[in-house]
């Protein structure tokens, strides 16, 4: 009886057909650069914090204008689950598959969630190294995934 | 603090019926209409009060209650006039704060006999799958992907059980949380549903059988998430002073909390909160208020009524009512403290969501209710403070003191 009792089974991504993005204006430059293999966010020009997902809004001085910055893509796992039943018929194949909640460094703690992969159910854990991998889905939307570094 | 210190929606309004459809597995309810389940929940609540549905001019409802449409439900039961109609934001966090609105329209002289309601037919569509992408078969609760959510479901997060295992497993990292205390939550809930002839889920649950479940979403196994369920319940509150000459001896609504704290936000929908509340229930600014509004505190609350739509997150309201230290939930259901009646709080003494029914948490006002009534079948002795939360998820959740007159 442990805490941890995923076999050794490799890691799947959820079916491809399943997602679909739909950016507005402050989200669109993360899709665009993503298209581009390019991690960017967004952080206020006027004091500087960062805010994820990308929004009209400064969480923390409400001023509206960013820069977009180009990240390293590398974080740590902040938290995940491992995914072993499909919530839809559509996801029968996809199982299991590890949604990851990934913190970038030296961002205010952006959290950027995604699918791990080259990897089994039993290497996930918190506090694990990982570097972005991105899933191009369809032409012109990608998303990220991650993969132990 | 109270805007006006002192004044406050404190015992001035009281639940005076509670009602019920049977509980039903999902799907099973058919061939009646929600309405229909509607308004037999409604009917059977005043009939407990002893009123009837010429006395009722309010509508206090939260997530789903009627589907949002007040207007046919008054039309079609014949109710004489609107005076009130309010909604909480978000979704079965509001399970306890409808109550809380009921109280304040009639604090406020806005009506003054209002219902409270959720009715749930998940015959075409669950609960379960509701971010999943709308149109999906299995899918039909769910939400037309937005540009938040496209942060979200790329990474198969589609599932609110899948979510809160991420929560979880945060919570387990930080404190030690162990799978067996997940698995006291899960059957010690089981075991009062077992003394329950509401209850759909009364065969004896094992440790062992908990561990031979299959995991859904690690950590979580198929007996930490919720039933499935149709069906409907309703409350109806009245001001305290009408209360005395109904039935039943009242239920004071003492305080009523909604809310949570901004960067809660869209919680498991976002997975950005501060990380000193992300292995949270979301509940801590909302309960520091209710104790504050009721002048009592957590070693006054006799039963706990706690949503539970997993039994995760049944531990982290522990804590965040002040029941045990932030981190300790564990040890402390571990301790045998929330099992009925030995327990030092017994916790969802009617079967919960997760072993009577699951109808957005509003059988857990219910049953705080019967409690107060020395009427329940798994009765706290003596119990005179009832605690109801409404479901931690996005910002709002809620919760209510209860109290006998």
């Amino acid at each position: 009886m442990t805490a941890s009792p995923a076999p050794a089974e490799r890691l799947r991504v959820p079916a491809a057909d399943l997602i679909r993005l739909t950016p507005d204006p402050w989200t669109a430059p993360f899709w665009e650069a993503a298209a581009e293999h390019r991690l960017v966010v967004p952080r206020c020009t006027s004091c500087g914090t960062f805010r994820f997902p990308p929004s009209p809004f400064c969480w923390r001085c409400q001023a509206q204008a960013v820069e977009w910055v180009e990240r390293p893509g590398a974080g740590t796992v902040y938290s995940f689950t491992v995914v072993w039943h499909p919530v839809l018929p559509d996801l029968a194949d996809s199982v299991p598959y590890a949604p990851a909640v990934v913190e970038l460094p030296d961002t205010d703690h952006v959290r950027v969630v995604g699918a791990v992969v080259d990897a089994d159910a039993s290497d996930v854990k918190i506090g694990l190294p990982v570097e972005l991998v991105w899933r191009d889905v369809r032409a012109g939307e990608t998303v990220p995934t991650w993969r132990p570094a | 603090m109270p805007r006006c210190p002192g004044v406050t929606l404190k015992d001035e309004a009281a639940i005076v019926g509670v009602g019920a459809t049977p509980y039903y597995k999902r799907g099973r309810s058919l061939p009646q209409t929600p309405l229909e389940l509607a308004g037999k929940a409604t009917l059977a609540a005043l009939d407990d009060a002893g009123l009837a549905i010429t006395d009722v001019d309010g509508l206090a409802l939260y997530s789903v209650g009627l589907g949002g449409d007040t207007s046919l439900f008054a039309q079609t039961l014949g109710i004489p006039e609107v005076r009130f109609t309010a909604m909480l934001t978000g979704g079965g966090g509001g399970a306890a704060g409808s109550v809380g609105l009921a109280a304040a329209a009639i604090d406020a002289g806005m009506a003054t006999c209002v219902v409270s309601l959720m009715t749930l037919q998940q015959a075409a569509s669950r609960f379960g799958a509701s971010y999943a992408p709308r149109g999906r078969p299995g899918a039909q609760y769910s939400a037309p992907p937005s540009p938040e959510g496209n942060f979200i479901q790329p990474a198969g997060l589609m599932a609110p059980g899948q979510m809160f295992a991420v929560i979880t497993q945060r919570h387990m990292y930080r404190y030690g949380t162990q799978r067996e205390h997940l698995a006291e939550v899960a059957i010690s809930t089981r075991e009062n549903a077992r003394r329950r002839p509401t209850a759909l889920m009364r065969d004896e649950l094992t440790l062992d059988e908990y561990f031979a479940a299959r995991l859904i979403a690690e950590p979580l196994c198929l007996f930490d998430f919720c039933l499935e369920c149709d069906g409907a319940v309703a409350v109806v509150t009245v001001s305290a002073a009408r209360a005395r000459d109904l039935r039943h001896p009242p239920v004071l609504v003492t305080a009523s909390a909604h809310g949570g704290h901004g960067r809660w936000g869209q919680a498991i929908t976002w997975m950005g909160m501060p990380d000193e509340m992300f292995a949270s229930s979301g509940h801590r600014p909302v309960a520091r208020r209710l104790y504050e509004m009721a002048g009592l505190g957590p070693a006054d609350v006799d039963v706990a009524l706690l949503y539970d739509h997993f039994s995760p997150m049944v531990l982290l309201q522990l804590e965040d009512y002040g029941f045990c230290p932030i981190g300790e939930s564990g040890p402390f259901v571990a301790d045998g403290n929330i099992r009925w009646p030995t327990g030092s709080l017994p916790v969802n003494t009617h079967g919960g969501n997760l072993s009577e029914a699951y109808i957005i948490g509003m059988t857990h006002v219910k049953e705080a209710v019967e409690q107060l009534r020395g009427q329940a079948v798994n009765q706290v002795e003596g119990a005179e403070v009832a605690l109801v939360t409404g479901g931690p998820a996005s910002l709002p959740t809620s919760s209510l003191l209860l109290r006998a007159a």
